[in-house]
């Protein structure tokens, strides 16, 4: 009912847009105050990391103030070292996210369109969604070996439960009267699926990807702490050890941005399959 | 009778339905018998629950029956089929195409070249009124305006038979009122066969030459009616007029003692359910 109320705006909108133009200097304005707005709480932490360690409230040897740390990380910037480490990380995020979708999605399809499949396969996914993937971790090193084949195999392995799961929830989930009246005009199963179940899961299965995007870079971490000789988990694990603090602030505050840049990115691509999406949501 | 573009031979539906570990058998349709004469608008009235939409859903092919056969053209029944266009209620578009994008899609069914689709695509968002709207997507238009796309798709692929499962029912009075004025118009223009369910008495006078009352379940036909209204485009307000008010008592007088059988059903299974409530 919502697009009904939506509708005369929408389609109004070229026709009543331009007397109600504020003008650029207002709009530009308005946008300043919302970033300002919203960016109120990242600049407080910021300060609060400033100045507590200066004022000693917290112990700043453990806690370096802000200023210190984002020296270092221009330092390790310009040596090249950050550049080393970044690449490294996102070499194999990427790999293990580029595997999980060639993977999972596939298999989610078949899963969620082939019903005898899916009594087979769903008591072994369960017993595997729910086993942590950094639990796995001595696992995949003790088989896979220290090198990068096991970094990516965790990776990927953490990845592909979002991507599995929401393929199977979007092919599942496809509003049983858009398969009846694609039926009713004699559509066979391929045609069926390649025309209506493909198109109406798209957006779920973008969602898993996102998901999965987030995971790739939060178990990297974690994997690069065992074995490895560059990435950002090995710098923050190895800053520490050798208690080179601000090293170490300097890996998290990367890896931090990195995961809200690939999180911006994905969240982009989802609204650009999903524009349809609207009045199912809403 | 071997006339009849459709016709219902003794046809029974049953349902087996779990409640529980308990399944028992729902008789939809018992030993329907119906002719539809070739280019008629017939539409088939009855008490919620009565099997209307079975009745469709097996000339549509979507559902086999029990018993007995349904034949089109004479010939039975064994699936769907681009000769036959259901319109549904709730418009069934794809939300991922634009108006043109969803009418194009059972041309795309049928097989039609993509370089004759465009024309045929254009042509049938005119007809229902949408020419300007080729571009919008369902979200974007009204739930008039999604039915007119849904009408526009199912007669671009040019089926003999348009099944219409009551497709006005979700849209406001005023709305109902334009379309049901356009159905006729697009049907007197095409000469299509068009079987219309609905519950609506008024809508079932307003567009049906002949109106089928159907009984509560088991659904059966009790009488089909012939609707006479005289020249349409000669009298002012077709709804008020005497022959309109004599046929909707009469189908008010047909359904009356269904609606209550039909009520009477359903109560029992409603006391219960509100019973640990109270």
């Amino acid at each position: 009912m919502v697009d009904l109320a939506e509708r005369p705006t929408r389609l109004a909108a070229p026709v009543t847009a331009a007397p109600a133009n504020p003008g650029w200097p207002g709009r530009l304005l308005g946008y300043a105050g919302r970033l300002a707005h919203r960016s109120v709480a990242v600049l407080a932490l910021a300060a609060v990391w400033e100045l507590a360690p200066r004022a000693g409230l917290v112990d700043r040897v453990f806690l370096p103030p802000l200023s210190e740390v984002l020296v270092t990380w221009f330092e390790l910037l310009r040596n090249g070292q950050l550049a080393e480490h970044v690449a490294a990380s996102l070499t194999r995020s990427v790999a293990g996210l580029a595997l999980a979708v060639v993977l999972a999605i596939p298999l989610g399809l078949l899963i969620g369109w082939y019903r005898p499949l899916a009594d087979l396969l769903s008591p072994l996914l369960e017993v595997f969604r729910n086993t942590a993937a950094l639990a796995l971790l001595p696992v995949f090193v003790l088989i896979l070996g220290l090198g990068e084949t096991s970094k990516i195999a965790l990776v990927l392995y953490a990845c592909s439960w979002p991507i599995l799961l929401n393929t199977i929830a979007g092919v599942k989930g496809v509003d049983p009267l858009l398969v009846r009246s694609a039926r009713s005009m004699g559509l066979n199963h391929l045609r069926l699926f390649q025309k209506v179940i493909l198109p109406a899961a798209v957006p779920t299965i973008f969602t898993g990807v996102r998901l999965a995007g987030a995971y790739s870079i939060l178990v990297l971490v974690a994997a690069e702490m065992v074995g490895a000789k560059a990435g950002l988990g090995y710098l923050i694990n190895y800053a520490q050890y050798n208690f080179a603090i601000t090293d170490m602030y300097s890996g998290i505050i990367t890896i931090s941005a990195i995961g809200l840049l690939v999180n911006q990115l994905l969240v982009a691509g989802e609204r650009r399959f999903s524009t349809w999406r609207v009045d199912v949501t809403a | 009778m071997s006339g009849d573009k459709v016709r219902f031979d003794r046809v029974s539906k049953t349902f087996e339905t779990r409640t529980g570990r308990r399944t028992t058998a729902v008789t939809a349709l018992d030993r329907l018998t119906l002719g539809v004469r070739p280019g008629e608008f017939l539409v088939v009235v009855g008490p919620s629950g009565c099997g209307k939409s079975t009745l469709l859903d097996l000339v549509g092919g979507l559902s086999k029956p029990t018993a007995g056969q349904v034949l089109v053209d004479g010939r039975p029944v064994t699936g769907p089929g681009l000769d036959r266009g259901i319109v549904f209620q709730q418009y069934a578009l794809l939300p991922w195409r634009t108006a043109a994008g969803n009418v194009a899609f059972g041309l795309e069914a049928k097989g039609v070249p993509a370089a004759d689709r465009a024309d045929l695509v254009a042509r049938h968002l005119d007809l229902v009124g949408l020419g300007a709207f080729a571009g919008h997507y369902p979200h974007q238009l009204s739930g008039g305006m999604k039915q007119r796309v849904a009408i526009a798709r199912s007669l671009a692929y040019d089926p003999d038979i348009l099944l219409m499962d009551e497709p006005f029912a979700a849209l406001d009075a005023q709305t109902r009122d334009s379309l049901q004025d356009e159905l006729v118009r697009i049907w007197e223009r095409t000469g299509k066969t068009v079987i219309f369910i609905t519950h609506a008495i008024d809508e079932a006078v307003y567009l049906g030459q002949r109106v089928a009352v159907m009984t509560s379940r088991p659904g059966r036909i009790k009488e089909v009616i012939d609707v006479e209204l005289g020249d349409r485009d000669a009298a002012e307000d077709v709804r008020s007029s005497d022959a309109f008010r004599h046929h909707r008592h009469q189908i008010w007088t047909l359904l009356r003692d269904e609606v209550r059988a039909a009520q009477a059903a359903e109560r029992p299974t409603l006391r219960r359910q509100e019973a640990p409530v109270g």
